[in-house]
């Protein structure tokens, strides 16, 4: 039985490896998206444009824009000639903040008397927005600190941050996990449910059905060579991000190959699943689009925190595979924290792994329509 | 004329008898609208807070008492040690560790420089920038108003920033996110429903009967084109119908505007489905190529990250990204209410790669086998 199982997925192997295109494909694709992602995607910002408005027009003033632009944050666009002019750069959808400054500014920041200094920002993107009004509200209370402390109060409480496991804030350390994610799902899942489709549409799988081999284990033979194959990705993300992007892996290197063998084999389930459920490839696409891709990439935390949702989709955001690997790679990459730690969401893959298995297993039909 | 007509017709059959695409055109489109708009914000409402505090002192407790009444900030725990605090980070638990060394209230009384430290959790940067400085400015407030109290010729004139959002003054997000989710939709779905077709043709065999026929190459690219075309626009009626209903999105501009221009970007992302299935043997290449583009689409299109946070190359690369110029379209006309001018620049962009990518597509296609 084994040797016909082996003879089994060597014939897989070939199908795979005879195939260039869809060898480039599988090799290609994470490379390429680790590159342009670990570049690309981050929610920092640089050099925001932003106008001003200044009434006051003195030295303290021209010090504030000064003391904006110093952390590349913003840049200074325009300085606008009066109010008429505020609507103009968010309209052309150049400029997405505007500082008005009040005509006392600088006699009041010696004085007692409060003043307001006023942030215009584009609601049409609230997280834009959002973000810049909190970086440039704490600059401006920056400024306004350095200045008092010029007269130097010895009450005044000096806050000493440290930024630990990413001292320099660097977004790759945030993505390269989430990237790992995202790819090993892609290559897995979608592979996989893809291939069996692809069997029943073309009618082959009837085919191999009446074979001495028994259903499981055609299917086991299906899945073993991707499994391979995507670990081999993995590895290859994994030496992309400590290489090119310097993310570091502080924690046991065992550790995090075992973790990432166990998350192939949960996508490798989950794709098989969804294959005894579609019929057709263009079915079987859908489904893992809808189903697999956009939660995972939307809800695992890859892209946004998943403690600022609404309690419904953090309770979804817990059944997704990707939310729990991403959780496990950040431990044991960046914080360096051994099983101990992630004990939980081994745990909780182990679990969800059994759970596909055994649906797919119940799901997958053996006799015709 | 004739023939195009009937190849159209064809197209329309085998996409009508197709029962899973109704429900995938209208159902999806508005749950991903819902749930979207609510995941994907980058608003820190959560911090996971653990206190070690050293001093023990009447400060230091009044202190405490003011950050945990802020909502923002949950306490996880209070352990006596720095030590203790730090597996709390490691494990995940917590956010930001805020310690208040021995000795703190005193420093204050002599007027020694009181410090505070803060370890930040900073793997994701940005979470982690906004995070400690929502409790540095809170820090800063209750110092501030100490040192009214006992010192009041101490201290200088108060700063107030107040902040507002144009277009979208309550920072609503489904009005963010709506426009550009349709844009979204509505390529990812046409993208993927052309580029599996050709080929699917192709490995099923029918595509030798079409060769054998007079029909042209351009005929025949037309005749693909035009029913998904429908397709695309259906979807957006639906999309812009169901935002309209659901989150009461502002339609500023002209809707004409949006449709007009819409048809254009169609053209071009239907274009490049078609070189994609050109190019493709099988269904599953087709799909892996046309994901591949899907997920730089979707990353690099500003609906998640925004294009200005990008390095100077990936923005220039995000001009060929028809995603991207849709969703700033769609935003722009729709919230902002710009006109023809506005959007001539993304007009024009779209224009030249619906004219690249369709004749690309006629090119590559070989009617021999």
């Amino acid at each position: 039985m084994l040797k016909i199982f082996w003879a089994f997925v060597i014939k897989e192997f070939y199908h795979i490896l005879r195939d260039k295109r869809t060898l480039l494909i599988l090799f290609g694709i994470p490379v390429a998206l680790v590159l342009l992602f670990g570049y690309t995607v981050t929610n920092e910002f640089k050099g925001a444009q932003m106008d001003v408005l200044d009434y006051a027009r003195n030295a303290s003033s021209m010090e504030l824009i000064g003391h904006m632009q110093s952390s590349g944050h913003f840049r200074l666009r325009k300085l606008l000639a009066s109010e008429h002019e505020l609507e103009d750069g968010f309209k052309e959808g150049s400029t997405k903040l505007v500082m008005v400054i009040p005509k006392d500014f600088a006699a009041d920041l010696y004085g007692k008397h409060p003043f307001t200094i006023q942030l215009l920002a584009d609601g049409s993107d609230p997280n834009n927005a959002n973000t810049l009004e909190q970086y440039a509200t704490s600059m401006i209370k920056t400024f306004q600190r350095t200045r008092l402390q010029a007269g130097n109060i010895a009450q005044a409480i000096t806050i000493e941050s440290r930024m630990l496991y990413n001292p320099q804030l660097i977004s790759a350390y945030n993505f390269i996990p989430g990237t790992i994610g995202l790819i090993l799902l892609i290559i897995s899942a979608m592979l996989t449910s893809l291939t069996i489709a692809k069997e029943k549409e073309t009618g082959t799988m009837e085919i191999l059905l009446v074979s001495p081999l028994s259903p499981m284990l055609i299917i086991l033979g299906k899945v073993t060579p991707y499994a391979l194959l995507a670990f081999i990705d993995a590895v290859l993300v994994l030496v992309l991000g400590y290489f090119v992007f310097d993310v570091p892996i502080i924690g046991n290197l065992v550790l995090l190959l075992l973790s990432c063998l166990l998350y192939v084999i949960t996508c490798l389930a989950l794709g098989t699943l969804i294959s005894t459920v579609s019929k057709t490839q263009q079915d079987a696409m859908m489904r893992s689009l809808i189903g697999l891709m956009m939660p995972s990439l939307i809800l695992s935390g890859f892209l946004f925190p998943a403690t600022s949702m609404p309690v419904i989709l953090q309770w979804i955001s817990k059944v997704i595979p990707a939310t729990y690997f991403i959780e496990i790679l950040k431990g044991v990459m960046l914080r360096g924290v051994g099983l101990r730690f992630i004990a939980l969401e081994v745990l909780v893959l182990l679990v969800m792994t059994a759970v596909f298995l055994i649906m797919a297993w119940k799901n997958f039909k053996i006799r015709l329509e | 004329m004739k023939v195009l007509g009937y190849i159209i017709q064809k197209e329309f059959l085998q996409i009508i008898r197709n029962k899973a695409l109704l429900p995938m055109m209208t159902v999806l489109p508005i749950i991903q609208l819902i749930v979207l708009s609510n995941a994907a914000t980058n608003e820190v409402k959560n911090v996971n807070l653990v206190i070690v505090d050293l001093d023990q002192s009447e400060q230091s407790r009044l202190l405490n008492s003011k950050i945990t009444a802020n909502e923002r900030f949950s306490l996880i725990a209070t352990p006596f040690s720095t030590k203790e605090a730090l597996t709390y980070l490691q494990a995940n638990k917590s956010d930001v560790i805020l310690e208040i060394p021995r000795g703190f209230e005193k420093d204050f009384r002599r007027g020694e420089q009181p410090k505070i430290q803060l370890l930040v959790n900073a793997i994701n940067g940005q979470q982690a920038t906004v995070g400690s400085g929502y409790l540095s400015s809170i820090i800063h407030g209750f110092n501030a108003e100490l040192i009214r109290q006992t010192l009041p010729e101490m201290s200088g004139s108060q700063v107030t920033v107040s902040t507002r959002n144009w277009y979208n003054p309550e920072l609503n997000y489904s009005h963010f996110m709506a426009p550009g989710i349709l844009a979204e939709l509505t390529a990812l779905l046409t993208i993927v429903l052309s580029a599996m077709n050709v080929v699917r043709e192709r490995e099923i065999g029918t595509i030798e009967q079409i060769n054998v026929t007079p029909i042209k190459k351009w005929q025949f690219i037309l005749g693909k084109l035009i029913p998904f075309l429908c397709i695309g626009l259906f979807i957006l009626v639906v999309g812009i119908a169901a935002s309209k209903i659901i989150f009461d999105i502002p339609i500023r501009g002209s809707l004409l505007l949006i449709f007009g221009y819409a048809i254009f970007n169609l053209i071009a992302v239907l274009g490049l489905g078609l070189l994609i299935s050109n190019f493709a043997d099988t269904q599953q290449q087709a799909i892996f190529i046309a994901f591949f583009f899907i997920i730089i689409f979707i990353l690099m299109c500003g609906l998640f990250t925004p294009i200005e946070s990008m390095p100077k190359w990936a923005q220039i690369l995000t001009i060929p990204n028809p995603l991207a110029q849709f969703i700033s379209v769609s935003r722009k006309v729709l919230m902002k209410g710009s006109g023809f001018w506005d959007i001539r620049y993304e007009f024009f962009y779209t224009v030249m790669l619906a004219l690249v990518f369709n004749s690309l597509a006629i090119w590559s296609y070989k009617k021999q086998g």
